[in-house]
């Protein structure tokens, strides 16, 4: 591999393409001139359609397969092996999605893999977070392909339009041979109308100190809602109970960096930092005035959130 | 079934890690060292599916320095049957470990590799996915669910919009998330029990594998330090400082 060409593994759910994959291309251009997208799914037509109009993309290769309809890991896997030497640099945002296949993809190229990454210094060298954000490593890759997860927050994304590549197709014959050892059973997504929590330019989180998910829906979604902010939550609230899951921002949760972070009776444990810390501003409403978060927050209010917060929001409504 | 569970030694997750001055790394000379708590989490699986009568065995790995066997005795006294140590002050990177467990693996037999979907301290998030791609077996990633039966590993896990779940045919590769159970803490006789269980201790050599680093660290910094806030006294001063201080709403 002489040229050096990048190929984004496109982030969807075969309907739409999701916005994490400009950053991850973003990062791309700045590993090569040239950049591919991978749309591996099954009725991705539109997906293509959005991807080929990414600006700086040169080819969209699109595998349309029952195969590939749930992103299962080893069907995807093997569909980016079946191209993944005619790159120098495979990418994925830091997804679930992303961080499920890509390790299966460079372990199978024995090559390393960079997780994380949030900036790009040279075609073989980047810069990744360690210790839940605490240190930053410079790492340099020896591997003739390079595989990285990319965390979005560490990159403007490209214009989603501009661009008008060409959409290649190709057989998923690679993926169909490997879909036997795993299969789909099902999915409890959460259904809401917010903005996704990391694409959301402002997002209210709520902490243990709400004591219960009752107290969450009456103190922290109006606030939500007053701001058209999508919804957080700490490890502690997930853990009691309070909110699904996929709220949780953090080291092991998500990373989010929106314009606005408003932090509800969270007190700021260093994996709860980790997720956040790089929002552009930080609000913290706590009772304890030893709370880190405050050490984070641009504007700090020490006070009781269930007077202060719907004061807040009657404030913005 | 016979189970292989992997553990990581790792600095304690309560402790802030100061980077070196030189740069070269983060400074964990006299830092408290624990388990990976979602090898933890991992083990306590483990332990329970023995408890249920699935596994009949289970064997905890670990790789690295010789102080690695505390961090073993610590699983053992969970429930674990018998150890291994990969012994080796190299610095082992995810490739490296997945090819070790790989080894492992095959010599032992196993039909179940359960281990953290990451570390806490280089936060990777690889090495049970490289493992599955080096046994060409299926994985489940994030796992907040697992029920074996017949031959099968029916796993939920936890993914960006919710929940999601899949079925694997054994042997597999699962990882933990935080909610697939909470560990039991360990008593004290079980940690003199723990004592008594075997635990050997092997070379990479002697797996026969490569485990050459792939990435050199250039160096180690402090992220950039958030400029320190102002405290605002009550929703009013604080609104006002929104709107026209940082004009974010």
């Amino acid at each position: 591999m002489s040229a050096l060409i990048s190929l984004v593994i496109a982030e969807h759910d075969n309907q739409f393409l999701k916005a994490a994959t400009l950053n991850a291309v973003a990062a791309a251009l700045q590993c090569s001139p040239e950049v591919d997208i991978l749309v591996a799914g099954n009725g991705t037509d539109a997906v293509a359609q959005a991807a080929s109009q990414i600006t700086g993309v040169r080819k969209v290769i699109q595998v349309e397969s029952l195969a590939l309809a749930n992103q299962l890991a080893e069907p995807l896997a093997a569909q980016i092996l079946s191209i993944a030497k005619n790159y120098s640099h495979i990418l994925a945002p830091a997804t679930a999605n992303g961080k499920n296949v890509l390790p299966r993809v460079a372990a199978t190229l024995d090559v390393a893999q960079l997780s994380d990454v949030t900036k790009v210094v040279s075609a073989d060298t980047f810069e990744r977070p360690i210790y839940a954000g605490n240190a930053i490593a410079t790492v340099q890759s020896g591997d003739s392909i390079k595989v990285i997860t990319v965390r979005t927050t560490g990159f403007d994304p490209v214009a989603a339009t501009g661009g008008s590549a060409a959409i290649e197709k190709q057989s998923g014959d690679a993926a169909v041979s490997n879909a036997s050892s795993s299969s789909f059973v099902g999915r409890e997504l959460t259904k809401s109308d917010r903005p996704e929590l990391t694409a959301a330019k402002i997002i209210v989180s709520g902490g243990r100190g709400l004591g219960s998910g009752e107290k969450y829906q009456e103190v922290v979604v109006p606030l939500a809602d007053a701001l058209g902010a999508a919804l957080g939550a700490s490890r502690a609230a997930v853990d009691a109970g309070y909110v699904p899951n996929d709220y949780q921002v953090g080291q092991t949760g998500k990373i989010v960096a929106p314009q606005l972070y408003v932090a509800v009776g969270i007190s700021g444990a260093i994996q709860h930092l980790a997720g956040m810390k790089d929002s552009k501003v930080i609000v913290a409403i706590n009772k304890d005035p030893e709370a880190p978060i405050f050490s984070v927050a641009d504007y700090g209010l020490v006070a009781d959130l269930f007077t202060a917060v719907p004061e807040l929001t009657k404030a913005l409504s | 079934m016979k189970i292989l569970v992997a553990v990581k030694r790792v600095v304690d997750y309560n402790v802030k890690v100061r980077v070196k001055s030189d740069n070269s790394g983060v400074d964990i000379a006299n830092v408290k060292m624990s388990m990976n708590p979602f090898d933890e989490i991992a083990v306590e699986e483990a332990v329970r599916l023995k408890e249920a009568g699935i596994v009949t065995e289970i064997i905890v790995v670990s790789a690295g320095a010789t102080q690695c066997q505390e961090t073993l005795r610590t699983a053992l006294a969970i429930g674990a049957d018998r150890a291994i140590l990969v012994e080796s002050d190299a610095d082992l990177q995810p490739l490296a470990v997945a090819k070790i467990l790989k080894a492992l693996t095959d010599k032992e037999q196993a039909q179940m590799v359960i281990l953290g979907k990451q570390a806490i301290d280089d936060d990777s998030n690889q090495t049970g996915q490289m493992l599955a791609a080096l046994l060409d077996i299926p994985q489940a990633t994030f796992a907040s669910k697992v029920v074996i039966a017949d031959g099968k590993a029916t796993v939920t896990r936890e993914v960006d919009g919710g929940l999601e779940t899949i079925a694997l045919t054994l042997p597999a590769v699962i990882t933990t998330d935080l909610r697939l159970n909470e560990p039991r803490y360990v008593t004290l006789p079980n940690i003199m029990k723990a004592k008594k269980k075997t635990l050997e201790i092997v070379k990479p050599d002697e797996l026969g594998v490569d485990i050459a680093p792939r990435l050199k660290t250039i160096k180690v910094e402090e992220p950039p330090k958030r400029s320190a806030g102002v405290m605002v006294a009550d929703i009013a001063a604080l609104v006002e400082k929104l709107k026209n201080e940082a004009k974010v709403i």
